[in-house]
């Protein structure tokens, strides 16, 4: 398991270095002139030149992209075109908040989605059972951002107690769960269910009941264990979804978060401020997807890698 | 009072499954009985009620399957009318059963130690610990080598041969009194078939155990029951103790499959098998269920289902033949078989 730790952290590398060039590549690729922007819209030709140069955009592309990524690598992303202050600390405390809004939605969906679906799978058929899985159909197909207005129309503004916008207190935390989870608990209740569903007709399930071992114990601990491995996937791959979302929900509830300044910063074509917000949330989700590696590995004993 | 010497009862148990396209009678008035300490062997083709008269003994039945009727009695006690509790405290504790698939039988994601351990914390209520070491020394006694790491190995660690003596070891733990054992050796290779039969003979002989063994194979059966039930399409076709079966089979369908039968004590040009198909459980014939394979049916055989009689041997048999209504030619089943049925 160590090994296997340490052996999945070192495969991170390759593909950190593969986003990093991807990152560096779009902003070079995307049209618009840095240094125009930089330098103003009244520069003149050699002023533009001047900030080109004092950019390092005239020196050759593989020397750009090495310092970027040495850079990046002690920390310095830039600085912001149109704050003047370093990306680093502009990101810092807006990551955190982005974090919590993906954390708590995440957990959310977790708790709702297995609940709701094994609920299903169990009591199949049932009343319940369509209920559960019309309303995950709903909270699949509703854009996120509607949900977000929905939810600010018949429960924010009706009952006072609930705020419309900003972060941190746990009543400005639910509305922009629930607008972000939702989608995540519907996928994960869907994929539960089949799942459970799966495996309940195993020939284990039906060692287990000829033990003698009580229901609940085969389905919690006997059918859930293996049901949740392919669910453990999707957790992982709903994550990526979930910070795209992340930036509609910031937006709608007005959440100083990093997927908002991502879009202000592209609104404003602040170059540095997208290149390195990209660049951390896309090792976020690396970071994420490494978790569930390993988390996969703990649940799924049969893959043996070393 | 029932006899206390017999470990099981099963009277006319009729079990279906309830379809979309109506009622599958898989088990459809099945009777035998278990002395205590002996083996009955079930045979009969894919499909003919085996593991569903077995699971319904269980109460394990899965929707849409019910028991429709009958009785089951097992040990004196009236195995229908326990309560589900009731009977999770006899599963694996008193009857324990086997299944046909080592492969995937066992739960891959827990070690073979916990699954044997679970028996033990179940119904002994002991802790961990000691479960655990009550289940080394049931991998001791199902010879598996080095029992200590085994126990701490997943089922994907071990061989099929392997993983069907941890499947025994699980059955065996809490020392049943009867064993349901389904096909237990035909997913294994023919050495190991021969492994595994000795090693559940052995421990019936030294946990004495009742045992019920379904089999295709007619040559496991004459290797370790005392009594065979034949079944044929739900129903048994043909009830008696080893050697009178062996020797003076009666019904055709028994008559057919010991012809099916490799031997070597006389030559043989090739195997005979039974021509034709077991009829799907959803359209069965009215009259006798082998009537369409059999080389002797009759117009009698067609319209009306014989009942299971017993002869003069004990030999119970469901077969025109053997009746006062019979209305074909004479015949001795067992040496007119070929003859008739090669025309
Ligand atoms: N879930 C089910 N739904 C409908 N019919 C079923 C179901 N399970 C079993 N049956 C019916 O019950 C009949 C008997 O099945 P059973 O499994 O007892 O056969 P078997 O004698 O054990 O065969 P095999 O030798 O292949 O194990 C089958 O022919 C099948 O039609
Ligand atoms: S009753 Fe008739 S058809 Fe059925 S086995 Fe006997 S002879 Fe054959
Ligand atoms: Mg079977």
């Amino acid at each position: 398991m160590f090994v296997y730790t340490i052996r999945r952290l070192l495969q991170t590398i390759p593909v950190i270095l593969g986003v990093t060039l991807v990152v560096f590549l779009m902003m070079h690729l995307i049209p618009g002139d840095p240094a125009q922007i930089m330098a103003g819209e009244r520069a003149d030709e050699a002023q533009v030149e001047q900030m080109r140069d004092r950019l390092g955009l005239n020196d050759p592309f593989y020397a750009q992209y090495t310092r970027f990524v040495v850079d990046a690598a002690q920390g310095d992303l830039g600085n912001s075109v149109r704050s003047g202050r370093a990306v680093s600390s502009e990101i810092g405390a807006r990551f955190w908040v982005t974090v919590e809004l993906a954390f708590y939605s995440t957990l959310l969906s977790i708790f709702i989605g297995l609940i709701a679906g094994i609920v299903s799978a169990t009591k199949r058929n049932s009343f319940l059972d369509v209920f559960i899985m019309i309303f995950a159909l709903f909270g699949l197909s509703m854009p996120n951002f509607w949900l977000g207005l929905m939810l600010i129309q018949y429960f924010a503004l009706p009952f006072d107690w609930l705020p419309v916008s900003g972060w941190g207190t746990p009543e400005q935390l639910l509305l922009p769960v629930i607008t972000l989870g939702t989608a995540g608990a519907a996928i994960i209740a869907r994929m539960t269910r089949s799942s459970m569903l799966e495996v309940i007709h195993q020939d284990y399930i039906r060692t287990a009941r000829a033990k003698g071992v009580k229901e609940r114990y085969v389905i919690y601990k006997h059918a859930l264990r293996n049901a949740l491995i392919p669910v453990v996937t999707v957790v992982g791959l709903q994550f990526g979804v979930l910070l795209g979302g992340a930036v509609l929900t910031e937006t709608v509830f007005a959440i100083n978060g990093l997927g908002r300044f991502v879009v202000e910063a592209i609104a404003m074509r602040d170059f540095p401020i997208v290149q390195g917000s990209v660049l951390v949330l896309a090792m976020l989700f690396v970071f994420v997807n490494f978790l569930v590696d390993i988390s996969y590995r703990v649940l799924n004993k049969r893959i043996e890698l070393d | 009072m029932e006899n206390p010497k017999t470990m099981i009862k099963v009277d006319e148990l009729q079990t279906s499954f309830y379809t979309s396209k109506g009622e599958i009678k898989a088990v459809d008035g099945v009777s035998f009985d278990v002395p205590t300490g002996k083996t009955l062997g079930i045979v009969g083709e894919s499909g003919s009620g085996k593991s569903i008269t077995s699971l319904s003994i269980m109460r394990l039945l899965e929707d849409p399957g019910k028991i429709k009727g009958g009785k089951i009695t097992f040990s004196g006690e009236d195995l229908l009318a326990k309560s589900e509790s009731a009977m999770r405290s006899i599963r694996g504790n008193r009857i324990s059963m086997i299944f046909q698939e080592p492969m995937t039988s066992l739960n891959p994601v827990f070690t073979i130690g916990d699954q044997i351990a679970e028996s033990y914390m179940i119904h002994e209520g002991l802790s961990k610990k000691q479960a655990l070491k009550k289940a080394l020394g049931m991998l001791e006694l199902v010879g598996i080598p080095s029992p200590k790491d085994r126990l701490k190995a997943y089922p994907h660690q071990l061989s099929g041969g392997m993983r069907q003596r941890a499947m025994i070891a699980i059955a065996l733990a809490c020392r049943p009194e009867l064993l349901i054992a389904d096909e237990p050796t035909t997913a294994l290779d023919v050495t190991i078939q021969a492994q595994i039969l000795r090693l559940i003979n052995n421990l019936q002989d030294e946990l004495g155990m009742s045992m019920m063994l379904i089999t295709h194979d007619l040559g496991v059966v004459a290797e370790t029951c005392d009594y065979v039930a034949v079944m044929y399409a739900g129903k048994i076709v043909e009830y008696a103790d080893v050697n009178t079966l062996f020797h003076s089979p009666k019904h055709p369908y028994t008559v057919g499959l010991l012809k099916s039968l490799p031997r070597h004590d006389i030559d043989q040009e090739e195997l005979e098998v039974i021509k034709g198909m077991v009829p799907r459980p959803d359209d069965l014939p009215d009259g006798c269920r082998f009537a369409p394979r059999c080389p002797f049916a009759t117009k009698l055989c067609e319209e009306k289902l014989p009942t299971l009689d017993t002869m003069a041997d004990k030999n119970q048999v469901r077969c025109w033949i053997y009746t006062d209504q019979w209305d074909g030619p004479e015949v001795n089943v067992k040496n007119d078989y070929g003859t008739a049925q090669s025309k």
